[in-house]
């Protein structure tokens, strides 16, 4: 039993300070991602919420050029580019597609030029792979009260919205009749996934943020139709995932012989790809 | 600007603009917008694994962006459409974040594939990307009436006997080649903008078809020209004129197409009350 323990967790596993800030964060980020997934994922706005990740990585690579905190940069240019793309498109579904689409194009130019200014103005040695993909292992642990605070309002906006969104997201109709104000619902939902996207970019990169936002979720309401159900299935997947892939990401250190390990993101995108196709089957036969 | 090695990113420029407006004049009408951000994307990981193998990159595109639109097609016909886009994007994300990882990648190379790398295109690669170019054309061509009725009325395209789902995977695979040719030029994020910006731009100004895939391509071909000329007066990434050149066109276009609807309003209200 001892054997089997150890050759799971490899050694220092539990003791590593970094494997605790990556478990502490990417669990928080996996809960979050996942309750505001549920309700990407039915608004039919996973393109959103993926183009977000991208546009709070420009914020970012920007807030890192003028010298401030990326937090700011992550949360604050994700806001503006979630309410701009409220602003210019909410008639139809393939018109909101189409502005996420001129945002997301946009910054991604703004991204190209901060990027370009910081790696000519200074030494930033794998700034372009890190914001593209993130380390959940090299995350500062006194980022750690900031996130959660953030977590704790992206939560809070849908805990408050609770009934409204979710009426809105089944049925826009329905809700218009019952006096659902659905601009309104529609914003601040934005806003929620603004500040759970442009987290978890940070903290645990643009793929993962996505993974865990849309993965999750789509596998849960695959399994079932019923929304509260759907919204702790989707939770408990995410924090699966996450840390099984920390724990593989980790393992992997020790497999063969080149001491090299493989991406977390690798572990965890995997993951919840093959959940996603084992749910469609599951499905089929239901 | 226009000695030399100059000429070569104008022509290839000019190739990949084409392509641009007239595929992404589809993409727009289709509302394919995310399909058509995650297919580049995800075939770059096609390109650092061609990098890694030490074969021709534009091979590791095709591969990838053909598998990603395969998946994306196959894997969307149940389920969400938009989910299953979102998941095999990461999917081959991830695959390229391994490959990078076992890689010395030399970072700039990395920016390049992203961020587009125009000014940089040798001669011998102007041939394959303007064959593939002109496949891609042919293609949509091929399609152009299928593509048009099932993008604008599905009902009529289904009774008259086109199979919604045979046209969509035709789309998403040129997309895909559209992807290979043009991801080594502008680069992996930047197609997206201009497979977005100028056939949006175009549709505000009109509603017949024909003439708004013209002016997608007049738009994509002006974007792509200024983009270049600026970029190599100001010495400043290429990328970010594509993207920002791409967003105020459709700004304009909104503001015109805005000024249209309220003209209209305004000239149905004086022919009502002349009735």
């Amino acid at each position: 039993m001892q054997q089997l323990l150890t050759s799971i967790f490899e050694p220092g596993f539990f003791s590593s300070e970094p494997v605790h800030v990556a478990l502490v964060i990417g669990g928080a980020a996996a809960i979050v991602s996942a309750i505001v997934g549920v309700f990407t994922v039915m608004r039919g706005q996973s393109f959103a919420g993926h183009a977000l990740s991208d546009v709070s990585t420009a914020g970012g690579s920007g807030a890192f050029l003028i010298g401030l905190s990326p937090l700011v940069g992550f949360v604050g240019l994700g806001v503006v580019g979630a309410t701009t793309m409220d602003a210019i498109g909410v008639r139809r579904v393939r018109g909101r597609d189409l502005a996420t689409g001129i945002v997301l194009g946009g910054s991604i130019g703004l991204a190209a030029l901060f990027l370009y200014l910081g790696t000519t103005s200074g030494a930033t040695t794998g700034a372009t792979q890190q914001i593209l993909f993130g380390s959940i292992f090299s995350i500062d642990s006194s980022t750690i009260p900031l996130v959660i605070v953030f977590s704790a309002v992206a939560i809070a906006i849908i805990a408050a919205l609770y009934r409204p969104l979710l009426l809105s997201s089944v049925s826009n109709d329905v809700a218009a009749a019952r006096g659902v104000p659905l601009r309104l619902v529609g914003l601040l939902f934005m806003a929620a996934l603004a500040v759970a996207v442009g987290l978890s970019s940070l903290t645990i990169g643009a793929i993962l943020s996505t993974a865990l936002l849309v993965g999750p979720a789509a596998i849960a309401l695959r399994l079932t139709a019923r929304p509260g159900i759907a919204l702790l299935v989707a939770g408990v997947i995410g924090v699966g995932v996450t840390w099984a892939g920390v724990l593989l990401a980790y393992d992997s250190y020790y497999w063969g012989t080149s001491r090299q390990g493989y991406p977390v993101s690798f572990f965890i995108v995997t993951l919840v790809f093959l959940l996603y196709l084992a749910s469609g089957l599951r499905e089929r036969k239901g | 600007m226009f000695s030399g090695f100059m000429i070569n990113a104008w022509t290839i420029a000019t190739v990949v603009a084409i392509v641009a407006g007239v595929v992404g004049f589809f993409v727009v009408l289709r509302g394919s917008a995310f399909p058509a951000h995650a297919i580049p994307k995800g075939a770059f990981a096609g390109a650092a694994a061609a990098n890694l193998l030490g074969i021709n990159a534009l091979v590791g595109l095709g591969v990838f962006a053909v598998l990603a639109a395969l998946g994306i097609g196959t894997l969307g016909r149940r389920g969400r459409q938009d989910a299953v886009t979102a998941l095999a994007l990461v999917m081959m994300l991830a695959i390229g974040a391994v490959l990078l990882s076992r890689s010395s990648q030399y970072e700039p190379q990395i920016y390049a594939l992203l961020f587009g790398e125009v000014l940089g295109v040798s001669t011998t690669e102007l041939l394959p990307v303007a064959l593939l170019g002109m496949v891609c054309i042919a293609a949509v061509m091929l399609l152009y009436r299928p593509l048009l009725l099932s993008s604008i009325v599905p009902e009529i395209a289904e009774a008259r006997g086109i199979r919604a789902r045979r046209v969509e995977m035709a789309f998403l695979l040129v997309v895909a080649v559209a992807t290979a040719v043009t991801v080594p030029v502008v680069g992996a994020l930047l197609i997206f903008s201009l497979m977005i910006g100028p056939p949006a731009a175009a549709r505000s100004f009109t509603d017949r078809p024909s003439l708004a895939l013209v002016l997608s391509v007049v738009f994509a071909l002006v974007t792509v020209w200024a983009a270049i000329a600026i970029s190599y007066l100001s010495n400043w990434p290429i990328g970010f004129f594509v993207g920002a050149i791409g967003a105020i066109s459709y700004g304009i276009g909104r503001v015109w197409s805005g000024l249209r609807g309220a003209r209209e309003a305004q000239s149905g209200r004086r022919a009502g009350l002349a009735a």
